[in-house]
């Protein structure tokens, strides 16, 4: 466990992070997730974290060591797309017993480890620590250290037990695993000037394809992607990139960092999300290309390759400007997107009457002041309750969010639009987010809307 | 009769069972203005949530106690009081259903020692209900956790009276009844002029809904005072082996005998329903039910033509596969593979040479060659890889809309089925092509002229 702290310690003081570098030595101590609420608190545990950031990588297994609930509740719950194998979609669990509690599991993860080998003969095996398997003191370094003599395989534990955090404290946990682990332990079969990492995309529903086809017009080779379609060979040669973008900067800037720092790869904070946005982050990777040595005229074909879409894509989205000017839209997300689908929102005409910025750092704040004004309503944390009552009294046009709040909207007979991870189509890219404006004009121009806030005939009064 | 074996790997691959705080957690989620809480890390609750989100497509009032690294070695108390208090003020719930995890088990917590604790320190909780139930995750399945909990909370919150009302029921479902079934069964009982006690009603609560306004808590359900005067009714009636316990309980509580069906789906156990309330209410059996009796056995007859010598791979929970597995084989379909969670009595009975409890992966195995697969959502993997048709059943049914209002019980449900999975079968008939006639090795040729001797 000593370990485990220490690494959790390390991640609390993360130089790379906004959040951290306002905070004193002694705030860092205590953590950087506000402590949970018995009671009120809601969201995903560390595990969860590590699970998230890592299960994109498709073609190795992801066997979770610990009860039922871990795995048996949330296997294949999520889109992160491959373009290749299946296998991160198998659910592996130990699913220990009440006799592994009290003899201890360590075996039975062991002949676990050997049974996926021998069926299932992945390039690697992902182990996952959870709460009771760590409680009854399992070592999993050790049970993964002595089966990747015994099988030859790389068998890569992540020590992410739920009980050490919540959600995002077990993403950059998962990001450590790979750090420690997998990165700088194979070769690429070739290196070219053009070879990037992006770090923090998980692909979900397809999302890097919307960006890969405009990296590979400008032969750009994307050598890993941490970790959204990664075959586990690329994550383990991505030390050799010549530059990184960083996409969601909350779950894996640890990676971003060390990166930087034990291999001399640059890397940028982008976003994919939102028309300059995206262009932004395409000639950050052009530039970063060129520094570290690619042919500089790299840098015009990109700004062809921008004039081009955008001008394509402003067409587009120009023809929605009428139907959408105006409509207030209430955007609740995990807070480091808000920023760049803000912007991307005022791009149609859209006013944002409130964003949430629980999860935001404070340059994220100050970008979306920059983006929406001084008046911008923030909303640190808004309950239910208050969710309901603003869209029932119609503050609001439309409700963007995550999954979890749904139902408030629906049940308050207001437009919704999922934009987290249970969405089903990909907003990112410059066609992304001509998407993202189709689906919110389908939602708000439904003609349920106006069949379902109908009365009864009963309820009419005479 | 069935040998029940258990799968002997190690490792679980596709799991087809969930874990027994969630099974808790939704018996708890049918009853009214009630706040379910997991006694555990916050992500046993996100997970349970999420789950329990896709399936029913509705808001899940569920709590956790988020417990720490720290807080589970010093034990949970004082989580479970803020939790409690917590949950109190804000929500202002009637009842606050507590279950274990395989965490705080693994550390032994004391809760209902706590609880007494907690009540005595804060006075202004009387007039909330607390259930506690111990369902660590690493025994048992989710159908467990669900028949654990109803037998707490009768044991709990009913009240044992003098006398019994003439026209009171309890219902008992089990957790393979969804909404859509509940509604059935108290219409059914409600025609022969009872006034049934639903007990968890999730028909009341996660039958999808447009509510008048927010609530944190479960809006619909069973009331409290209804639990409390479950012990006034003249019977029980159960559905399902798993809700045996909470019968039981109740009987020794309250003296209200019992009648458990163990399933509701096919002709002859729905007349034996009839036959019961008949008899019970000393009334004939409606004119509708007549008629859809007469309905369903012209299914039977237009539809069995399709189930014969069909080979079926079923992946459920104890209660879900009897009651489908013995409703298939009375239709002509043979049960080629059966893979179920958890022991039940029943497992030995299902008309089946093995039953297994294990995983998706053991089902897949035996499932080959078979011509249709039922099981939940998380069949559609291996019925991509095996090219089979696949009608989803059970919790949880995340890629479909309406998994609330499927229904299976009943002379209609039984109906509804024997056209939904006949036409399954229809829709993958085979083609006829010139080679559809079977190659039989003949022991006389007759390509060539018969040679003279």
């Amino acid at each position: 466990m000593s370990t485990l702290s220490n690494e959790v310690q390390e991640i609390f003081s993360e130089p790379g992070c906004d959040k951290n570098r306002g905070k004193s030595q002694k705030e860092r101590k205590e953590g950087c997730a506000k402590r949970l609420q018995p009671g009120a608190a809601a969201g995903g545990c560390a595990f969860d974290g590590a699970k998230i950031a890592l299960q994109p990588i498709t073609d190795v297994a992801h066997l979770v060591h610990g009860p039922i609930g871990c795995e048996g509740n949330s296997w294949d719950n999520r889109h992160a797309a491959s373009s290749g194998s299946h296998l991160y979609r198998t659910g592996f669990t130990t699913d220990i017993t009440e006799m592994d509690v009290v003899y201890g599991g360590e075996k039975r993860l062991f002949r676990s480890i050997r049974e996926v080998i021998e069926k299932y003969n992945p390039p690697a095996v992902f182990v996952y620590q959870t709460c009771v398997t760590a409680m009854i003191g399992d070592d999993v370094e050790a049970v993964c250290k002595a089966a990747a003599t015994k099988f030859g395989k790389p068998v890569i534990p992540v020590n992410t037990p739920g009980f050490v955090g919540a959600k995002n404290l077990g993403n950059k946990l998962g990001g450590e695993a790979l750090l420690d682990y997998v990165i700088g332990t194979e070769e690429p079969e070739i290196t070219t000037p053009y070879d990037i990492n992006i770090i923090g995309e998980y692909n979900l529903v397809g999302e890097l394809w919307q960006v890969k086809p405009l990296l590979d017009e400008l032969g750009i080779r994307i050598l890993a992607c941490l970790s959204g379609d990664a075959k586990y060979h690329e994550v383990a040669s991505s030390h050799r990139a010549r530059a990184a973008m960083m996409v969601c900067s909350k779950a894996m800037i640890n990676i971003a960092r060390k990166m930087e720092e034990r291999y001399e790869i640059p890397f940028f904070e982008g976003s994919f999300y939102g028309v300059s946005d995206m262009s932004d982050s395409l000639r950050q990777i052009a530039g970063l290309l060129v520094q570290r040595g690619a042919p500089e005229e790299l840098l015009e074909r990109t700004e062809a390759l921008i004039r081009r879409e955008e001008a394509h894509v402003w067409g587009r989205l120009q023809s929605y400007q009428q139907r959408l000017s105006g409509k207030r839209v209430l955007l609740i997300t995990g807070g480091v997107k808000s920023w760049s689908v803000v912007a991307a929102l005022q791009e149609v005409g859209m006013v944002i009457v409130g964003t949430s910025v629980k999860k935001s750092s404070k340059e994220d704040k100050e970008r979306i002041k920059e983006l929406m004004g001084e008046d911008a309503h923030m909303i640190e944390d808004m309950t239910p309750r208050e969710m309901y009552r603003m869209l029932k009294d119609a503050h609001a046009d439309i409700m963007l969010s995550g999954g979890r709040s749904q139902f408030v909207a629906l049940k308050a007979k207001m437009p919704w639009l999922d934009i987290n991870q249970e969405r089903h189509h990909a907003y990112a890219g410059y066609e992304g987010m001509v998407a993202l404006v189709e689906q919110i004009d389908r939602a708000l121009y439904n003609p349920i809307w106006e069949q379902v806030r109908r009365p009864a005939p009963w309820d009419l009064q005479t | 009769m069935a040998a029940v074996t258990r799968s002997r790997k190690s490792c679980t691959v596709n799991p087809l069972k969930m874990s027994q705080p969630i099974g808790g957690a939704l018996a708890f989620l049918g009853l009214n203005h009630c706040m379910p809480v997991l006694h555990g890390s916050q992500g046993c609750t996100a997970f349970g949530l999420v789950l329990l989100v896709r399936h029913f497509r509705e808001a899940i009032p569920l709590q956790t106690t988020a417990m720490s690294e720290a807080t589970t070695i010093m034990g949970g108390m004082e989580n479970i009081e803020q939790a409690i208090l917590n949950i109190f003020n804000r929500a202002k719930p009637e009842i606050i259903g507590i279950c274990s995890t395989g965490l705080t088990e693994t550390k032994g917590d004391d809760v209902d020692g706590y609880l007494k604790l907690i009540r005595a320190r804060h006075p202004e909780l009387e007039s909330v209900a607390i259930v506690y139930v111990s369902t660590p995750d690493y025994k048992e399945a989710f159908q467990d956790g669900w028949s654990k909990t109803v037998a707490r909370i009768v044991e709990q919150l009913t009240e044992p009276t003098a006398t019994k009302l003439a026209n009171r029921i309890n219902i008992l479902p089990g957790n393979h009844l969804m909404p859509g079934d509940i509604e059935e069964l108290r219409e059914i009982v409600e025609s022969f002029g009872f006034d049934p006690i639903v007990l968890p009603d999730l028909s009341g609560s996660l039958d999808g809904h447009v509510p008048d306004d927010f609530s944190p808590t479960t809006l619909g359900g069973t009331a409290l005072n209804d639990i409390r005067g479950c012990g006034a009714s003249r019977l029980t009636i159960a559905v399902g082996e798993q809700m045996r316990a909470a019968c039981e309980v109740l009987q020794a509580k309250t003296d209200v005998p019992y009648e458990l069906f163990d399933r509701l789906t096919g002709l002859e156990v729905n007349d034996r329903l009839m036959g019961l309330l008949a008899q019970l209410s000393g009334r004939p059996v409606p004119s509708k039910y007549r008629r859809q009796r007469s309905q369903l056995v012209d299914a039977m007859l237009d539809g069995h033509f399709f189930f014969g010598g069909k080979k079926i791979a079923i992946g459920a929970e104890p209660d879900l596969l009897w009651g489908i597995g013995s409703w298939l084989a009375e239709m002509g379909a043979e049960i080629s593979a059966a893979v179920t969670t958890t022991d039940s009595p029943l497992l030995e009975k299902l008309p089946v040479e093995e039953v297994v409890i294990g995983d998706l992966e053991d089902l897949e195995m035996r499932a080959v060659g078979c011509d249709l697969l039922i099981t939940h959502a998380h069949g559609r993997q291996m019925a991509e890889r095996l090219d089979l048709p696949f009608v989803r059943m059970g919790l949880p049914t995340f890629d479909r809309l309406g998994a609330a209002h499927q229904l299976t019980i009943g002379y209609r449900g039984t109906r509804d089925l024997v056209f939904e999975i006949g036409n399954v079968f229809l829709a993958n008939s085979p083609d006829h092509t010139p080679d559809t006639r079977a190659r039989v090795e003949r022991e006389i040729d007759v390509r060539t002229p018969a040679t003279a001797h």
